[in-house]
């Protein structure tokens, strides 16, 4: 067996960024005090010119990164997710969401994968919050190919897109030869026909491991990625409610108002089948290894595994 | 400043303040008091000194505008109507459902409006990126925004100081529109910002002190701020919340309250009283 290449999706998001500098003189790249961690330091070796450091200071990054959009210039402004997402909602919701300018939010260090730093640093709440943003676009990558292929495709849209990146290195499993990727878009990894297992982000790679598991014990699951959590693409859930009768879904991220909050909110409407959430429980992190902690908030496949059980039992 | 061109600014203030009552009155809810003591930098903005033109509003030379202390929109919207931004009549709709003119600025539906702002704190911020902005591509376009004297008890305005003084934005210029009355009283009572002056010299920004209802003192300091190098500028202007409807002024409790019937005919027949003198 070939060696797994694992790899944080921040660090794509970095490279990307470097990418899209030597393309388009216009890009500017903002950070507030944690280039090295977000790895937007990349970007302002490459071009120290078009970098812009705010400090720790986050509420002004982003006005100040609204401000330059206005000037005809594409943003990315970058912190850690608690940081972008938790401490500057209202700044994004004010000053990018509403005027739906072109700025570009980076945010690495997303979910209980941070580790050590612990519950203050692990922003389990950043996807419930910018859905609630009219408007706004949430990518939330698997693997670093899909990393660098959001990064680009962000870049190319036109107005506000959340993208959230991970500090732990994870496996790389898209083929960065045939990988393509469209926002809005799932994809079906594998099929399958007793239940979906509709995935995002580190879950992603989970849920294939949890498709083997099942099919040792003759159930067959179809395995979903949904890397853009909005809009979400109700086409691909709907079949999947439809053909399967049962839904799982996976997200690092707290189960009130992530990933599992919009499959619900899609199929309760149009098609009701039984949705049963794997994500961190409405509780708080806490500080230990990234992989340990994984386990321990139940964001592993054996979760997905007892979770698919329970919604084919539900049927 | 000559004569005649001050008198023109008077005559156009007095019309400015006349749309503000109208908008508030009609929508029966808005801000007069900050919008009437805002009144005089904004006529002098865009009528004497920004490059703004009304038939080509997202011009990407013009000189920026953001009214960081957006719930004094009804001042804005009366000057850029009067400006040629807009209809004039346009004012009486303020904050009606599906008026371009909402309840505080909207850069998507109102020509003119250079940010959505309305949230304290965060105009300036804005006002700064595209100050930065300008620097990137070597345009000689300036930057205004006008803060509320209580709106600087926000944090992110000494944010978006330090950030401005540390990348040298002097093409930056911001005004606090010190009429010293916020909602729940005197700012000096509620949460002191004073003294003002020094708090922006301490962020590193250049600092002038005017009366900000003198056409003199105003223009003086626009044209000094235009001309400093190496700093972003504060002009600190001494204002009266209200000013030039009697009643109205110096009143906290004329912060967000619109007049009823006899006091908007009362509001009115002052202005109207005022501009015939400046007429005769």
């Amino acid at each position: 067996m070939a060696d797994v290449i694992k790899t944080a999706t921040r660090d794509a998001y970095g490279k990307a960024l470097v990418e899209l500098g030597e393309k388009d003189e216009k890009l500017i790249v903002m950070d507030a005090d944690l280039a090295a961690a977000t790895k937007t330091g990349a970007f302002k070796k490459a071009f120290p010119e078009r970098f812009f450091d705010a400090g720790i200071a986050e509420a002004n990054l982003v006005g100040v990164a609204a401000g330059l959009a206005t000037t005809g210039h594409t943003v990315f402004a970058s912190s850690f997710a608690m940081f972008l997402a938790g401490r500057a909602f209202e700044q994004v919701r004010n000053t990018i969401g509403y005027p739906h300018l072109n700025v570009k939010l980076g945010a690495t260090h997303a979910g209980i994968s941070v580790g050590e730093d612990g519950a203050s640093h692990q922003c389990c709440e950043d996807i419930a919050l910018m859905r609630t943003i009219p408007g706004m676009v949430i990518i939330n990558p698997a693997d670093d190919v899909e990393a660098h292929a959001a990064v680009l495709a962000a870049a190319e849209y036109e107005g506000p897109v959340y993208l959230r990146f991970g500090r732990l290195a994870v496996p790389r499993f898209n083929d960065p030869d045939n990988y393509t990727f469209e926002i809005g878009k799932g994809i079906k990894m594998a099929d399958g026909n007793d239940v979906t297992i509709i995935a995002t982000g580190l879950m992603v790679n989970e849920a294939m491991i949890a498709k083997d598991m099942l099919a040792e014990e003759g159930i067959s699951a179809r395995v979903i990625n949904i890397h853009t959590i909005k809009p979400i693409d109700k086409d691909i859930i709907l079949e999947a409610a439809k053909e399967t009768g049962a839904l799982v879904t996976a997200e690092e991220h707290s189960i009130i108002g992530g990933l599992g909050a919009a499959v619900a909110e899609v199929v309760c409407e149009e098609y009701p089948v039984p949705v049963v959430k794997v994500g961190v429980e409405d509780k708080f992190g806490a500080s230990g290894p990234a992989v340990e902690m994984l386990k321990i908030y139940g964001l592993c496949a054996s979760n997905i595994v007892e979770k698919a059980k329970k919604a084919i039992s539900m049927k | 400043m000559d004569a005649a061109t001050k008198k023109q600014l008077q005559i156009k203030a007095c019309n400015v303040r006349m749309g503000v009552i109208e908008g508030v009155f009609n929508a029966k809810s808005g801000h007069p008091g900050g919008s009437l003591s805002v009144t005089d930098i904004l006529t002098y903005l865009y009528f004497e000194h920004m490059n703004v033109d009304p038939k080509n509003p997202k011009d990407e030379n013009r000189d920026r505008f953001v009214l960081s202390k957006g719930h004094t929109a009804p001042a804005l919207y009366a000057v850029l109507a009067h400006k040629g931004f807009f209809p004039v009549s346009e004012l009486k709709n303020l904050r009606k459902p599906g008026a371009m003119l909402q309840g505080h600025p909207s850069m998507k539906l109102t020509p003119g409006v250079d940010m959505s702002t309305g949230s304290l704190g965060q105009g300036i911020s804005t006002a700064v990126g595209m100050a930065l902005g300008g620097k990137l591509d070597n345009k000689d376009y300036r930057v205004y925004t006008v803060l509320g004297d209580g709106e600087i008890q926000e944090g992110q305005v000494w944010e978006a100081a330090m950030f401005a003084s540390a990348k040298g934005l002097d093409n930056l210029c911001a005004v606090v529109d010190n009429n010293n009355l916020q909602i729940d009283g005197s700012v000096a009572e509620v949460n002191s910002p004073y003294p003002i002056p020094e708090k922006f010299r301490a962020f590193g920004w250049n600092v002038i002190e005017i009366y900000g209802h003198s056409f003199d003192e105003i223009d003086a300091a626009f044209k000094a701020a235009a001309e400093f190098k190496g700093k972003p500028t504060a002009i600190i202007a001494k204002t009266v919340k209200g000013q030039g409807v009697s009643f109205m002024e110096d009143q906290c409790s004329w912060h967000g309250t619109a007049p009823n019937a006899e006091q908007y005919e009362l509001a009115m027949a002052e202005l109207q009283a005022k501009l015939a003198e400046l007429e005769a």
